[in-house]
């Protein structure tokens, strides 16, 4: 006890503490990546190429990409609009809107794909109307890019947000002031400020676009080559006892969230985000 | 610069949105005359099959018009996949694991007469199967029969009969032996209660089941449709797993139609009829045979008669009351099946 | 110019920046259509369903069942990340140690890596012939197929979520409180319990309020391990694609309602956490 300083633990303690961490961290987080990668290559490397060259995993791969080239501009422009409105300008409600922007955040997944199936489906509200123009949404592309952007809505937004609120407006205000108009001031002053967080919200609200396994489930339809993901796939491969297969397509995917880490972290390093973006949600502190 | 980069990637994410959306509204023809699309909507284990019946079709297709055909499979469980058609998945035929399935498109989404089943013959069910149960190598829990799955200690695979169509075939063929053994429905519901009280795993399809049973190492006995437990076999060898043929069972028949709504819409309506009589034709019917499912054309089933075992089985019609009575009986809200799992 | 436009608009305080009516119309115009109009469907869906359908369809003995193990896991794996997450944090916050960056990357992975993988990857691991299961299954430790699997897996799902959170407040906090507290005669206990956890507790009561939102809905990652029984190791996502499967779209729709209510409800929860934390901050 006569070691123990107020201000800071023992080496034993810090020790313990550390391989507390370091073994959970691998237990939980390291351990089934691992498992992932080598579940795809057992057998051999040549398994592995062949499962993820099949014409039904390009299919699902040029789907995703193709989701993901959609919904995420989408969001970035709502996110840029929307922080820009929340926090460079007061009005009522400010607190109401943040919270219906976070609420896909907590909406489950299958409830989300739900609910547009409840809208667009050949029994629901607008599905007659949709059949008589010959529309169609549900089981089909613009059904799931609808699904992901409403997972991914906030993603931008949320990033954003904390950042702009940090900054404050005076840099604006002072562009304005020397005679610059909105768009100018936008692209030279707000722009270059935001740029790193904004791109560290375009990459997580990807990487979800392109994971996605819920909602887009309920409203694929899983039509080979047609409205298959890469996810709806491993779960399709999983269960045609194509364990390599589902594996191989999967592992894609880890690789993807991957990249993705190693993206984030490099942002965090060199630009010092560590402050405005956390996290998904900085926390509110 | 960065201002530029930022300009061009919102410039070309958007040029990428327009064309894509463009290429979705597109997307949908075949009335061209040359070239003409058919969505097989379909249950999980078919696969295989369809793989092997389609380009074969395709080929007589072709050489009869002249018109290429492209099909577009989705394969679910059998109720996911009903449940998608009647939301507006695209299906031109279903192909699906049990007639109850097809009955609620019919009803719930009016997207074919109601007397579907009178469009083909036998029922509209191009193949039979039956339920049969696969067991470790070696057979280490000396399970023969039935009467085998209730003793203590024997661990059970089924999927869920709420959601799975094979589930359903299982649990009735269950109740056709505690039937025959007992003699009547109540000591039915009593075997039948005992068989799922030894069931750890209830997943919601077939195939999750098998892969329960062959992949994750759970359970003693897996009932499965007899063409899985054949394929099982095949894939995993003898020297893994082994079929068991119980003394009676039940013919399940897994149905087919034209979504006629459906076809009529994108002008499919020929080649889909086209497409579902050709499963009835020896060329057919011998690729069904190869994929372990039970022929209906007399002539292939008599050539393949020793490969598929001598069952004694029930029938839906006869034993049960049709699927619609049967469904409300034994499956529906506040049925048997739910009285056997809220009672424990 | 733009300032009397502001003005006229009448709102509270004059703005000098331009941009508002574009930006705010933009904003409440793709909420509308992207998330409120959908939302609302489900809830115009259940009022024409009547009260007492409602009710007995929503509240059923099943879907009571997958309700509690949905809230009951999800709070038990929000514990479990709470306790470790704060270690992590702490650890990551505190401690120099060789490879903290990658640590500190793979904490993100949950975020990054598809549901669905993480979902066939632990089950792998946990099932009783994978990697960890092959050990617990002589010990009678059953993991996949049961409730303990649901847990492991939101677990994996959540952990980001507590991290992300304290993370920040524990850098923000400093030594000179500690020192401070130390030199009134503190000792280490005292200063763990009196300064340092009340300190970060609002932000480790946000950080399991998110895991928790999170595991309530989580789907993709849990269908793989849980098993699937009706009335053990059904989750409540789970039963809303099962009632869709036999056809039973109110019964789907109410428990849906339910659960979007709860969404509300803890999104509510973590608002009002935070609004406390910002007001005893400015005292």
């Amino acid at each position: 006890m006569s070691r123990l300083t107020p201000t800071s633990e023992r080496a034993i303690v810090r020790r313990s503490l550390i391989a507390i961490a370091l073994g959970f961290l691998a237990l939980f987080l390291l351990l089934p990546l691992v498992a992932v990668f080598s579940e795809a290559l057992k057998q051999g490397i040549g398994a592995y190429l062949e499962a993820v060259s099949t014409s039904d995993a390009w299919s699902a791969i040029r789907l995703t990409l193709l989701i993901a080239a959609i919904s995420v501009p989408l969001n970035v422009v709502f996110g840029l609009a929307a922080s820009w409105a929340i926090t460079k300008f007061s009005f009522p409600g400010k607190s109401l809107l943040i919270t219906l922007i976070d609420l896909p955040f907590s909406v489950s997944p299958v409830v989300s794909g739900l609910i547009f199936v409840l809208l667009f489906g050949a029994q629901g509200l607008l599905g007659p109307w949709l059949q008589a123009h010959d529309l169609k949404i549900i089981f089909a592309v613009p059904g799931i890019v609808l699904a992901t952007v409403f997972i991914t809505f906030p993603f931008v937004a949320r990033e954003l947000i904390p950042l702009m609120t940090e900054q404050g407006k005076d840099d604006e205000e002072a562009a304005i002031s020397l005679g610059a108009n909105g768009w100018q001031t936008f692209w030279h002053v707000t722009l270059p400020n935001i740029r790193w967080g904004l791109l560290y919200g375009v990459l997580l609200c990807n990487a979800r676009a392109m994971g996605e396994f819920g909602a887009v489930s309920v409203v694929s339809g899983h039509i080979r080559g047609l409205t298959n993901t890469m996810p709806l796939h491993v779960e399709i491969l999983y269960n045609e006892y194509d364990f390599v297969g589902a594996f191989a397509v999967a592992s894609l995917l880890a690789l993807l969230a991957l990249v993705t880490l190693v993206l984030k972290t490099l942002l965090e390093w060199r630009f010092d985000l560590h402050q405005g973006s956390q996290s998904l949600r900085g926390a509110g502190h | 610069m960065k201002r530029r980069l930022f300009l061009a990637t919102s410039l070309s994410a958007s040029i990428v949105m327009v064309a894509s959306l463009s290429a979705c509204s597109g997307a949908k023809s075949g009335a061209d005359g040359k070239s003409v699309e058919l969505t097989n909507v379909s249950y999980d284990p078919t696969r295989e099959l369809y793989q092997t019946i389609n380009p074969g079709f395709a080929a007589a297709w072709k050489q009869k018009t002249g018109q290429t055909v492209t099909f577009r499979m989705s394969h679910g469980g059998s109720g996911k996949q009903s449940r998608a058609i009647i939301d507006g998945l695209d299906a031109d035929v279903a192909t699906l694991a049990l007639a109850y399935d097809i009955d609620a498109i019919a009803s719930k989404g009016k997207l074919l007469p109601a007397d579907w089943q009178k469009a083909l013959p036998d029922n509209s069910a191009p193949y039979t199967s039956t339920i049969v149960f696969l067991v470790r190598k070696g057979n280490p829990k000396g399970i023969h029969d039935w009467g085998d799955l209730v003793k203590p200690g024997v661990s059970v695979i089924t999927p869920n009969p709420k959601t799975s169509g094979g589930a359903r075939w299982n649990f009735l063929a269950a109740w056709a032996y505690g039937r025959k053994a007992g003699g009547t429905d109540a000591a039915a519901q009593a075997f039948v209660s005992k068989v799922y009280g030894n069931v750890p795993v209830l997943d919601s399809g077939a195939r999750g089941s098998t892969t329960t049973f062959v992949e994750r190492g759970i359970g003693d006995v897996l009932l499965a449709w007899e063409n899985e437990a054949f394929l099982a076999e095949k894939e995993l060898g003898k020297d893994k797993v082994e079929m068991v043929v119980p003394s009676i069972s039940i013919r399940a028949e897994p149905p087919v139609a034209v979504i006629t709504e459906n076809a009529k819409r994108h002008g499919t309506t020929e080649v889909a009829d086209a497409y579902l009589h050709y499963l009835y034709t020896p060329e057919a019917q011998t690729a069904i045979a190869q994929n372990f499912y039970r022929p209906t054309d007399p002539k292939v089933a008599e050539q393949f008669k020793s490969k598929f075992p001598a069952i004694e089985m029930a029938t839906i019609d006869k034993d049960f009351g049709g699927w619609a009575s049967a469904q409300k009986t034994y499956f529906g809200d506040g049925g048997v099946f739910d009285k056997i799992y809220t009672k424990k | 110019m733009t300032t009397t436009i502001a003005l006229k608009r009448g709102w509270r305080r004059p703005a000098v920046l331009p941009g508002f009516p574009a930006a705010f119309g933009l904003t409440i115009g793709w909420l509308t259509l992207i998330v409120l109009i959908p939302v609302s469907t489900i809830f115009l869906k259940s009022a024409g369903m009547g009260w007492h359908e409602f009710l007995a369809v929503g509240f059923s003995p099943r879907a009571l069942a997958a309700y509690r193990l949905s809230f009951g896991t999800a709070a038990a794996a929000g514990l479990v990340n709470a306790f470790f997450g704060l270690i992590v944090a702490w650890v990551l916050v505190r401690y120099p140690f060789p490879g903290k960056q990658v640590v500190s990357a793979l904490v993100d992975l949950p975020f990054a890596l598809p549901t669905a993988v993480a979902g066939i990857a632990l089950t792998a691991l946990y099932a009783p012939n994978g990697w960890i299961g092959q050990f617990l299954a002589p010990l009678g430790i059953k993991v996949a197929f049961t409730p303990i699997g649901i847990v492991i897996a939101l677990v994996f799902i959540g952990l980001p979520f507590v991290v992300r959170s304290v993370e920040p407040v524990l850098a923000d906090l400093g030594n000179d409180v500690e020192e401070a507290a130390a030199t009134l005669g503190a000792n280490r206990p005292q200063i763990m319990a009196r300064v340092i956890l009340p300190a970060i507790g609002p932000a480790l009561l946000t950080g399991f309020a998110m895991a928790f939102a999170r595991g309530v809905g989580e789907y993709g990652s849990v269908i793989f391990i849980a098993g699937n029984m009706p009335g053990r190791t059904e989750i409540a996502p789970l039963l809303i694609v099962t009632q869709l499967e036999q056809y039973e779209v109110a019964a789907a729709t109410a428990i849906a309602t339910i659960m979007m209510l709860a969404s509300f409800a803890i999104l509510l929860l973590i608002n009002l956490i935070q609004a406390w934390t910002r007001v005893r901050g400015a005292e």
